[in-house]
C-alpha cells in the first residue's frame, strides 16, 4: 500500500525515523543476511550469468546480488568507502597486494571450498595471491597476451623475435599499450617483464620493429577488421579476443606462446574483510570455479581460461579453448604483477620514445 | 549585472575544469587516493627530459598546417558558392549536407574512412572498375589518411566562418570593381579574398589549435605514423595515469599556441590597410 501514501507524508516519516534515530536500518538487512551476497565484478564477466544465479540459489537458497565497476581504481575505491556492502569482489592478482596492505580482503581457506583442490598448481600458489604464505583470493579465470600469425604465412613462428624479422617488413600490427610492449621488449632480451632492469635494451628491441610495424592497434574491432582486410600478418593478440575472433568472425590464424613466454593475467574472487556473510561468501566462489559452471558458461557465451584444471579438461574435446590455452603452456607464462607509479611512467615513457620513433 | 549569468556559466563551464588542470600539472601525481599532495614544475621540463617530443610536437604542427591550408583552399570556394551562387531551398539543403559531418559521431566518421582508404576498400575498388591491372592501392595508415580524416572533420569550420563573411560582401562592390574593367580573378584576389580574411583568419585558428591536438584520426587512421601531441597526451591519462604530465603537455601547447597567435595579432590589418 505505498502507493497510498502521498510522498510528503513519506518523506516526514524518513526524517522522523533518521532524527530521532529509530530506524535500525543495519539490523534490517542483517534479518535476511544470510540469504542475499553482493558481488562487486566488471558486467557481464561471468559471475551475473542469469544460468548460474539461478542454480546456485536453487543449491544453497543464497540468492546473488551485483554491484559493477568499470576500473580497477574504481573496485578499490568502492571497497574503501562502501565497508560492508560486498562480499565477494574481482580482483586482478596484480592488485591483490594493494588490496591486501590497505587490509581490504580476508585470506582464504582453500580447504574450505570443495572445488579448490583442483586447481592448477600454478595458480593455487602464485606468488601475486600470497601474503606470508596465505592466499588472499581464490584464483579464478586466466588469459594471456600472445602471439597471433596468419595461416599460411608465420606458420612455424615461435619467437617474439619475428616482430623484427625482415621477411615481416610492413607486416606486424602491435597493441598500443606501454605495459604490454615493454613487457614484449623485457621478454625478447630475457628480463623480467614486470620488473626490466635495463630499459635501454628493452626499447632497443623494440626500436627495431620499427621496419615492420604496419598499425597499432586499441580495441578487438579494429583488430578483427584490420586483419580480416589483410593488413598484417602477425601481431600481439588476448587469448580471450583470439577465441572470438576464431570462433565467430572465422579468422586464419594461429594463437602461439612464444619460446620466449607470454604475458599471463589472473583474475581472482576475494571476500572483502568488512563482509559479514563470509560462509555464504566461499560456498558462491566455490561454485565459480565448479567445472559444471565453467563449461556452461563458456560454450554458452566463451570464457577466458578457468584456473581449475578439471574444469578444463571437463570442455569437450574439440573446445576452441584447448587450442588456445595449453596446460604446457602454463610454464612460460610471466603474470602481471602490481606495478608502482613510477615503473609505470617509466614503461609509459619509453612506449612514446618508441612510436614517436615508428613515426619519423 | 546583466552579463552576470554569462560570466557565471564561464566561469563554471571554463575555467573551473581548466583550473583544475592547470592545478594537477603543478602535482607529482594525480591528487586520487590517501596520498598527500606533492608539487613539483617538472611536468613543464617535459620538452627537456624528452627530446623525441620535439619531433613529435613538429608533426603535429605539420599536421595542423596542412590541415588548415587544405580547408582553406575548399573551404573558401564554397563558401562563396553557397553565399554568392545559391538560394533558398538548394541552400539549405547544401548547408546541411556541410554541417552533416559535425553531427555524427567521430569514430563512426574515421572507421568508415578506414572502409574507404584501406587496401580491397571502396577507393581501391574503384580504381580497378577502370584500370583493372593497377597494383593494389591503399592510403590507409598513411600521413594522407590523417589528412583526410582531420579535413572532412574540420572543414565545416571553415566553410562556416567563410559564409558568414562572403554573404556579408555588397554586390556594389563586385560590380564597382567590374565597372573599373576588373576580370573575375582580380576581383577575387583585390575585392572578395581581402573581405573574406576575416573568415578565414577565424576558421583557420578554430581549425588549427583542436587538429595540433587531434588524437583520435592521427592514432586509427595514420597506424605507424600517427603519432602526434594529441596521442602522446592521451596516453598519460588513459596509460599513464599521470594527469599532471598530460596536463603539463597541454598547456605547454597552449602557450605555445597563445604565443603564435599574440605575435600575429594585427597581422590581418597590417595586411588590409597595406
Amino acid at each position: 500500500m505505498t502507493s497510498h501514501i502521498s510522498r510528503r507524508t513519506f518523506q516526514a516519516l524518513v526524517a522522523g525515523a533518521a532524527g530521532a534515530g529509530l530506524l535500525p536500518l543495519s539490523a534490517m538487512r542483517r534479518a535476511h543476511a544470510a540469504t542475499e551476497i553482493t558481488v562487486l565484478n566488471w558486467k557481464g564477466y561471468g559471475t551475473d550469468e542469469a544460468f548460474a544465479l539461478k542454480a546456485f540459489a536453487e543449491a544453497t537458497g543464497i540468492t546473488v546480488k551485483h554491484d559493477y565497476f568499470n576500473a580497477e581504481a574504481e573496485m578499490l575505491t568502492k571497497l574503501r568507502t562502501n565497508p560492508g556492502a560486498y562480499d565477494v569482489v574481482l580482483i586482478n592478482s596484480a592488485r591483490t597486494q594493494q588490496a591486501q596492505a590497505d587490509g581490504l580482503i580476508d585470506p582464504i581457506d582453500f580447504s574450505a571450498a570443495s572445488n579448490a583442490k583442483d586447481l592448477s598448481p600454478t595458480f593455487k600458489t602464485h606468488p601475486n595471491i600470497l601474503v606470508d604464505g596465505k592466499p588472499y583470493g581464490m584464483p579464478w579465470l586466466w588469459g594471456m597476451t600472445s602471439l597471433a600469425v596468419r595461416q599460411g604465412k608465420a606458420e612455424a613462428a615461435d619467437s617474439w623475435a619475428v616482430f623484427s624479422d625482415p621477411k615481416f617488413a610492413g607486416r606486424l600490427a602491435l597493441f598500443d599499450d606501454a605495459v604490454t610492449q615493454v613487457g614484449i621488449g623485457a621478454l625478447l632480451t630475457g628480463q623480467d617483464p614486470n620488473n626490466p632492469a635495463d630499459l635501454k635494451s628493452v626499447t632497443g628491441a623494440l626500436k627495431a620493429m620499427k621496419p615492420n610495424v604496419k598499425l597499432m592497434w586499441s580495441s578487438e574491432d579494429e583488430w578483427n577488421k584490420a586483419f580480416a582486410a589483410g593488413a598484417f600478418d602477425i601481431s600481439d593478440y588476448w587469448s580471450g579476443a583470439a577465441a572470438r575472433s576464431i570462433k565467430i568472425h572465422k579468422l586464419p590464424f594461429d594463437f602461439v606462446v612464444p619460446k620466449e613466454g607470454a604475458i599471463g593475467w589472473l583474475d581472482t574472487l576475494a571476500v572483502p574483510s568488512s563482509s559479514t556473510k563470509k560462509a555464504a561468501a566461499l560456498q558462491f566462489i566455490n561454485y565459480m570455479i565448479d567445472p559444471k559452471f565453467y563449461t556452461t558458461w563458456t560454450t554458452q557465451s566463451g570464457a577466458p581460461a578457468s584456473t581449475n584444471a578439471a574444469a578444463m579438461s571437463a570442455l569437450p574435446p574439440d573446445d576452441l579453448n584447448h587450442k588456445i590455452y595449453k596446460p604446457e603452456d602454463l610454464a612460460k607464462l610471466k603474470f602481471m604483477s602490481a606495478l608502482p607509479d613510477d615503473r609505470r611512467q617509466a614503461f609509459n615513457d619509453v612506449w612514446d620514445e618508441v612510436k614517436a620513433f615508428y613515426a619519423k | 549585472m546583466l552579463l552576470a549569468p554569462a560570466y557565471g556559466w564561464l566561469t563554471l563551464a571554463v575555467f573551473l575544469p581548466l583550473g583544475a588542470m592547470l592545478f594537477f600539472s603543478f602535482l607529482k601525481a594525480a591528487p586520487f587516493g590517501p596520498r598527500p599532495l606533492q608539487f613539483t614544475i617538472d611536468n613543464y621540463l617535459a620538452f627537456a627530459r624528452r627530446p623525441y617530443l620535439v619531433g613529435v610536437a613538429w608533426t603535429s604542427v605539420e599536421i595542423g598546417l596542412w590541415t588548415t591550408g587544405l580547408c582553406a583552399i575548399l573551404g573558401l570556394p564554397a563558401a562563396l558558392a553557397l553565399a554568392r551562387a545559391t538560394r533558398g531551398r538548394s541552400q539549405q539543403v547544401l548547408f546541411l549536407l556541410i554541417v552533416l559531418p559535425f553531427w555524427t559521431n567521430g569514430l563512426v566518421r574515421i572507421f568508415s574512412w578506414t572502409m574507404v582508404l584501406r587496401e580491397g576498400g571502396v577507393l581501391d575498388y574503384a580504381l580497378h572498375l577502370v584500370a583493372p591491372s593497377a597494383p593494389t592501392f591503399s592510403l590507409l595508415y598513411s600521413f594522407p589518411a590523417i589528412i583526410i580524416g582531420l579535413v572532412h572533420a574540420y572543414l565545416p569550420y571553415m566553410i562556416l566562418t567563410c559564409y558568414l563573411s562572403a554573404a556579408a560582401i555588397d554586390d556594389a562592390y563586385i560590380e564597382a570593381a567590374r565597372s573599373l574593367g576588373a576580370r573575375a580573378p582580380i576581383i577575387f584576389a583585390k575585392v572578395v579574398l581581402p573581405l573574406c580574411l576575416p573568415g578565414l583568419i577565424s576558421g583557420s585558428i578554430l581549425i588549427f589549435v583542436p587538429v595540433i591536438g587531434s588524437f583520435m584520426e592521427p592514432r586509427i587512421l595514420g597506424g605507424r605514423i600517427g603519432v602526434t601531441m594529441g596521442t602522446i597526451i592521451e596516453d598519460q591519462f588513459v596509460q599513464a595515469f599521470n594527469w599532471p604530465l598530460g596536463a603539463a603537455l597541454s598547456f605547454t601547447m597552449l602557450g605555445a599556441v597563445l604565443l603564435v597567435f599574440a605575435l600575429a595579432r594585427g597581422f590581418p590589418r597590417r595586411l588590409l590597410s597595406a
